[in-house]
């Protein structure tokens, strides 16, 4: 086809940060065109809700701003719509221009180690979305009738993970965590959780706020040995080179933490570095009973980046639960090319392309995780989206696109209406929040959270709230 | 972050030489595919790099150098990136080395190259990002 379509019709597929981040750039750019976002769940927000940390209320203020997009008159939300079982690609090329995936970084990368499949190993991302009350997570059951717990890892959700594990009933009920994972978490024998760094303090994932934060926790002992929290010569060296004031401070205050004499509080976070897990050791019955973990030292590469090998020396944790953090890959979309190599839909700078041939698919965009695998904070998807959001436009302006025979917003609605019993729409949304706002004022926290499809659309439908999950 | 989320968004599109093509051929290819710089591969295998660099020195008092094979003026002491190296610290090396093409090799197959351009990029991508959080929580008035 030939000639910029007007209005362009663009389908956001998914609707975290990175598909509110883009449809507030394309229609800010465009005084025509007109974006239908879809998401499986009937909630916005992506991991805004099911990801971030039920006691950083502070990073989901972001979704005030996406809300905001929301209200223009060419935007449409379609909660409970889902790519793949919902609407197909065949299907929104008959009524849009253009299709964005950004639907994130949905599963786990394993750690190849034996014993990993033993009951009482998890991905933590099951967790962290059982305990934000995902709906497809609601039934999940972890066995915290153990007093260690180990998380691999040291990023940003290893350490949430560590602190939802180490906080008391009463610091849990006062966020909006799932009330189900409230109840199990206070019945929780855990009081020793250990995390596990592969590199040493200078290379750790973390921030410096997160781990003033583990720090500062009431009833926590944070235990780090000083051996560990020394740097090596070559960290030392690569913390003089980088003259990064930010990374200083952080390793700064991991030595300053390791000397704190431990104060006798009833729970211990035990934050370790240089060490990898080899092997979760089965209690006889099938369950992790232990995990046997290397020690590392660094060595340097050609390039600069240091990387983890073993010693030779092990030692072995007990613990009866073992939650894996480390690394998320995309899934694959039915009828999207995708990049088996880096887990991401295959593209050039947000351009869906074939993974082999490179040539690109006229149509189709990729954004967020999806689109460079798992890296960044919330506003990384910012410049990321914009980014697509310029070649979708110069692709627009240029009629590349594709030629959907039906492209108005009336086709659309009919047929996303024929392909889903029941669509939420964002003033859906707005009855639900308010719902589990009102919910969360009565038992004294921001929200309580509908863990169930079926109890959203309940109380849609007039019955009952998210109490009654 | 790493190489692996750079070369993501990139492509694995690489573009190569042999080591008996000529300058003329390695200037023709650069411009064609707007690049500056290819790998040099010998049964498959990477051997070299020529970049720019390489051949505007070698222009220098030397007449026929378009004729010249790859081999005479390609740099064959190159630095491998691995998909998990760290940005930052490649970039700090590249810079302090004075090099601008880094192929990443993944179990001895080639399967990307980034640039410096590349890695600033990311590296500002990622301030970038941090900024947006913080402005977007302050803008949006955050309590605890």
């Amino acid at each position: 086809m030939s000639g910029a379509p007007n209005p362009l019709r663009v389908a956001i597929i998914g609707a975290g940060p990175a598909a509110f981040y883009a449809a507030d750039h394309i229609l800010k750019q465009s005084s025509s065109a007109e974006v239908d976002m879809f998401d499986r769940l009937p909630t916005p927000f992506g991991l805004v809700r099911h990801g971030v940390a039920p006691d950083h209320q502070k990073i989901k203020s972001v979704v005030k701003g996406f809300a905001a997009v929301a209200t223009s008159p060419r935007f449409r939300f379609y909660g409970n719509v889902e790519f793949g079982r919902d609407v197909d690609l065949a299907g929104l090329a008959r009524h849009y221009h253009q299709v964005l995936f950004a639907t994130g970084a949905q599963t786990d990368r394993r750690m190849n180690i034996p014993g990993e499949d033993l009951a009482g190993s998890y991905p933590a991302t099951e967790f962290v979305a059982w305990y934000n009350g995902h709906p497809a997570y609601r039934d999940e059951a972890f066995d915290l009738q153990t007093p260690a717990a180990v998380v691999v890892g040291v990023g940003n959700v290893a350490i949430d993970v560590a602190r939802m594990l180490s906080l008391e009933e009463h610091e849990l009920a006062a966020t909006d965590m799932a009330r189900h994972a409230v109840a199990a978490l206070a019945r929780s024998q855990v009081r020793d959780v250990y995390v596990l760094g592969r590199r040493g303090p200078a290379q750790a994932a973390f921030t410096t706020p997160e781990l003033k934060e583990l720090s500062e926790l009431p009833n926590v002992d944070l235990v780090i040995d000083p051996a560990e929290a020394a740097l090596d010569a070559l960290s030392a060296a690569e913390l003089e080179r980088a003259n990064d004031p930010v990374l200083r401070r952080k390793v700064e205050l991991i030595q300053s933490l390791a000397t704190r004499p431990p104060a006798g509080r009833p729970r211990r976070l035990h934050l370790r570095f240089l060490v990898s897990p080899e092997a979760l050791i089965d209690d006889g019955h099938g369950r992790v009973a232990a995990v046997r973990i290397a020690r590392n030292e660094l060595v340097g590469s050609e390039t600069g980046s240091l990387s983890a090998k073993p010693t030779g020396a092990t030692e072995t944790i007990a613990a009866g639960i073992v939650f894996r953090s480390v690394g998320y890959r995309g899934v694959p979309l039915p009828g999207v090319p995708f990049d088996t190599r880096w887990g991401v839909v295959a593209n050039v700078a947000g351009r869906v392309c074939s993974p082999e041939t490179h040539e690109l698919v006229p149509g189709l965009y990729t954004a967020g995780w999806i689109k460079r695998g798992p890296s960044g904070v919330i506003g990384t998807n910012k410049a990321d989206a914009v980014e697509t959001v310029h070649a979708m436009l110069a692709d627009a302006e240029a009629g590349l696109t594709l030629d959907p025979a039906q492209p108005t917003a009336a086709a659309a609605d009919e047929y996303v209406c024929r392909c889903c019993a029941r669509p939420v729409s964002f003033a859906d949304w707005q009855r639900l929040d308010a719902l589990e706002v009102e919910a969360g004022a009565r038992a004294g926290c921001p929200r309580v959270k509908f863990a169930s499809v079926a109890t959203m659309l309940a109380a849609l439908a007039g019955e009952g709230g998210p109490a009654g999950n | 972050m790493k190489l692996e989320n750079v070369l993501a968004v990139k492509g694995s599109r690489i573009e190569t030489c042999a080591l008996t093509d000529t300058v003329r051929d390695v200037i023709a290819h650069l411009k064609a595919a707007n690049v500056g710089a290819l790998v040099v591969v010998d049964g498959g295998r990477p051997v070299g790099i020529i970049s720019e660099r390489d051949i505007a020195r070698a222009v220098d008092g030397e007449s026929n150098v378009p004729s010249l094979p790859v081999q005479s003026l390609m740099t064959r002491e190159v630095v491998f990136g691995a998909p998990g190296d760290d940005v930052a610290a490649v970039l700090d090396t590249m810079t302090a080395n004075h090099f601008r093409h880094l192929p990443v090799v993944l179990d001895g197959e080639l399967v990307g190259i980034v640039t410096t351009g590349d890695l600033v990029r990311a590296e500002l991508d990622t301030l970038r990002g941090h900024v947006v959080t913080l402005e977007d929580q302050v803008m949006a008035g955050g309590g605890e």
